[in-house]
């Protein structure tokens, strides 16, 4: 073994553990002297140029002056954005084309998720307390109604701009090859979001809502297999006790397990897998060649100049 | 070991839905009595409307017990005494004052419920036996229990 690990010199001679401890203290000293100032000085600096510095560099990870290869980072680099390609065709986002109402629908269940989550800091789904806190916050608590009533306003909103996107894309044919897959999934998209209006209308547990969802899972007596009422219900051996409608409302009248029921779907179970079907939609948008446009509009302006390939 | 991979999922599958389907309800009885059939005098009274969700009925020869649902998705209709009708407020469906629909999309008359004369005296009404009147198909008003003789 050599002699080195031991702590023993070359010359042999023993190194006792005051000297290191002497020579270490020493060291320090005499790095203080010197990285001190050092460091001071390029703290000092990134104060004059922040985006030098090893914080700012961590967070933004490449240069900002307006090139096209920024321009394209800014949308790569990002975990929000990169579901978006990083450039487009100016034609494919005309308004009088796209109408908008896609990323209005997007920008609506932004909203709702939002307002919904701050009433849900009010709102009890029971019997007892559901309507009272309804009341609650349109008469005493701060932005109740108004947030109250951004909430109403939006979910009516989503599903019109649902209905103008389908519509959208209907007449423009976007539904056809290559996009048939992330038309289903828009179908389902739509499902999704009737779904969280039907679920949203019993929650202030008001006649309106009561009525409404009594109707609603009265159809459903009469799903085929599944509901008593219906085709092959009965072969089934299906009751009011144990049919669909009885699963959806967890007894055989709209009741507290019902109100409890359509809470839970409405704010956890759908907005989760209708988040999921929305990131799968907007990749394949992407995936499937971005959104479907018109022939390219060349302006005058550059009539003159050769259009750069995509 | 894909089989009990498969089976261990479809076995999650399965409870999953179970448990959707609860054992035990706290739902409103559906069997109660109604008092007397002496205290009910020709037409029809609304005063369990609220608290059973029926309406008896009293014709010259028979008591019977509508059950207060509508036959086309399940609103409860209301007692216009002034137009001799019941009028659903959901999707307008209107019965005569034995619940026989005549107006708006309701199927069939109103179901009747099971009513019986309790050992006190009293009337006993069964709104888990219910007796219909399917559109093309044999009416079950006068069958044994959907009626009493005044």
């Amino acid at each position: 073994m050599p002699e080195e690990e031991n702590g023993n010199g070359k010359n042999g001679k023993q190194i006792g553990l005051l000297e290191r401890v002497k020579a270490g203290v020493k060291d320090d000293v005499q790095s203080l002297k010197t990285d001190l100032p050092a460091k001071a000085k390029e703290q000092i600096e990134g104060l004059k140029d922040p985006t030098k510095t090893q914080v700012f560099t961590s967070i933004f990870r490449h240069k900002h002056d307006d090139t096209p290869r920024n321009r394209a980072l800014g949308v790569l680099s990002n975990v929000f954005l990169h579901l978006h390609p990083a450039k487009i065709n100016r034609d494919a986002v005309r308004y009088s084309y796209t109408w908008g109402m896609g990323g209005i629908t997007f920008y609506l269940f932004i909203v709702l998720t939002f307002t919904g989550v701050l009433l849900m800091f009010y709102y009890h789904p029971s019997k007892v307390q559901a309507f009272r806190d309804v009341l609650y916050l349109e008469h005493d608590v701060p932005f109740g109604k108004l947030l109250r009533n951004m909430h109403r306003w939006a979910a009516h909103l989503m599903v019109i701009a649902v209905w103008l996107h389908m519509f959208r894309v209907f007449l423009t044919g976007s539904y056809k090859k290559p996009r048939e897959f992330n038309w289903n999934i828009g179908v389902l998209l739509l499902v999704f979001t009737l779904l969280l209006s039907f679920t949203g209308y019993l929650l202030p547990d008001d006649q309106l809502g009561f009525w409404a969802v009594t109707v609603g899972t009265n159809m459903a007596r009469a799903t085929p297999l599944l509901g008593h009422e219906g085709p092959f219900g009965k072969m089934l051996g299906m009751t009011p006790y144990n049919d669909v409608r009885f699963g959806l409302l967890g007894g055989s009248i709209v009741d507290a397990n019902a109100l409890l029921r359509s809470y839970i779907w409405h704010c956890i179970g759908i907005p989760i897998v209708a988040s999921v079907l929305m990131i799968v939609h907007f990749w394949r948008v992407r995936k499937d060649g971005g959104i479907s446009g018109p022939a390219p509009v060349m302006l005058t302006s550059e009539a003159d100049k050769p259009r750069r390939s995509a | 070991m894909w089989s009990a991979v498969v089976g261990f999922l479809v076995a999650w599958f399965i409870a999953f839905f179970r448990f959707f389907l609860p054992r035990t309800l706290f739902e409103p009885a559906t069997s109660f009595k109604i008092g007397y059939p002496e205290e009910y005098g020709l037409g029809v009274d609304t005063k369990f409307q609220q608290r059973y969700r029926i309406w008896v009925d009293r014709t010259p020869d028979r008591i019977f017990v509508i059950y207060a649902r509508c036959t086309h998705l399940g609103c409860t209709p209301d007692w216009k005494p002034s137009e001799n009708k019941f009028k659903c407020p959901c999707h307008g469906s209107g019965y005569d004052s034995e619940g026989i629909n005549f107006e708006g999309p309701a199927p069939r008359p109103m179901d009747r419920a099971k009513v019986e004369i309790a050992p006190d005296g009293q009337i006993l009404v069964d709104v888990s036996r219910l007796y219909q009147w399917p559109k093309g198909q044999p009416s079950q008003f006068n069958d044994d229990g959907a009626f009493l003789r005044a």
